[in-house]
């Protein structure tokens, strides 16, 4: 597993960003969302997760990066909100992401906002990590 | 008209890569309107002739009881015409596969002449699209399709005899 510093990082995540959703070079920053920003679709995510696995050499499994489960549990959601219970549940799902703005208004339609460049490439640091140790 | 883009397989290695031919033919409608005293055989329907070479293979390896479904056209790349009398030839290679879906790397060729670059990426989609309903049945996969699969797997290429 080769060592990569934080920059290399982000240079490989913006690379693959920018052949998964032609977007140009200055569009990706640390701050962009993906759906928002970047004009990411849902069926984007699987292309971007494939060519993330193969550009680190990892493997990602769908649920870890993107929690469907505690969005479509009801136990976790009124009226299409996320309640307590369910923001705990997802910190716990997706400690790579920042949801100090979400939880303001915990609408499950915009989770999809959270999703910075910098939040995979938080991501990706975490499973290099896990990998290396 | 039958929505087949490709007329035979060539070579199948199972979860790895698979080859299929399709014959371009003057008596094709659709290629006197694309283009009138021009015919060429549209880029879009090789992209649909590699998707289903590709879809095939990505089928086969869950069994066709995944729903296959086309999700993105990763890349697409054409460097020369196609014609009728023309045999196209693709060449899907299975790039990575998991429970939720598939991506496959594909060359599409005329004799020794590349014609197109076409990778894809295939959804299963009962894996994907939590919350929504589809179908129970099939309708990728359909029973007349895993039939015609049946014939063809049964005379494997042999010639058959009158």
């Amino acid at each position: 597993m080769p060592d990569y510093s934080s920059d290399e990082v982000f240079e490989k995540v913006k690379q693959t960003l920018i052949d998964a959703l032609s977007v140009e070079d200055d569009e990706v920053t640390n701050e962009a969302t993906l759906t928002g920003d970047l004009g990411a679709e849902s069926i984007d995510f699987l292309d971007i997760v494939f060519r993330l696995e193969k550009q680190f050499d990892i493997k990602i499994p769908q649920e870890e990066l993107f929690s469907r489960e505690v969005l479509s549990n009801p136990d976790y959601v009124d009226d299409r909100k996320l309640n307590e219970t369910g923001i705990k549940a997802l910190e716990e799902a997706m400690p790579h992401v920042d949801l100090t703005e979400f939880k303001q208004d915990p609408d499950i339609d915009k989770l999809s906002d959270v999703f910075t460049v910098e939040t995979i490439v938080k991501f990706i640091e975490s499973k290099l990590s896990a990998a290396a140790s | 008209m039958r929505w087949f883009w490709i007329d035979r397989f060539e070579s199948f290695e199972p979860r790895e890569r698979a080859v299929a031919t399709k014959c371009v033919s003057a008596a094709e409608d659709h290629l006197h309107d694309h283009f009138p005293g021009f015919p060429i055989m549209p880029t879009s329907l090789m992209i649909e002739g590699m998707a289903q070479t590709a879809g095939i293979l990505v089928g086969e390896a869950r069994n066709f009881e995944e729903k296959v479904i086309l999700a993105k056209v990763k890349r697409a790349v054409f460097h020369a015409l196609a014609r009728p009398g023309d045999t196209l030839r693709y060449e899907a290679v299975m790039e990575q596969l998991t429970e939720s879906a598939a991506t496959t790397a594909g060359k599409i060729t005329v004799g020794d002449d590349l014609i197109g670059e076409v990778d894809v990426v295939f959804s299963h989609i009962d894996q994907n699209m939590s919350g929504l309903e589809f179908p129970e049945e099939n309708f990728v996969f359909t029973d007349a399709f895993i039939s015609l699969l049946n014939t063809f797997r049964q005379h494997s290429g042999e010639r058959v005899a009158l």
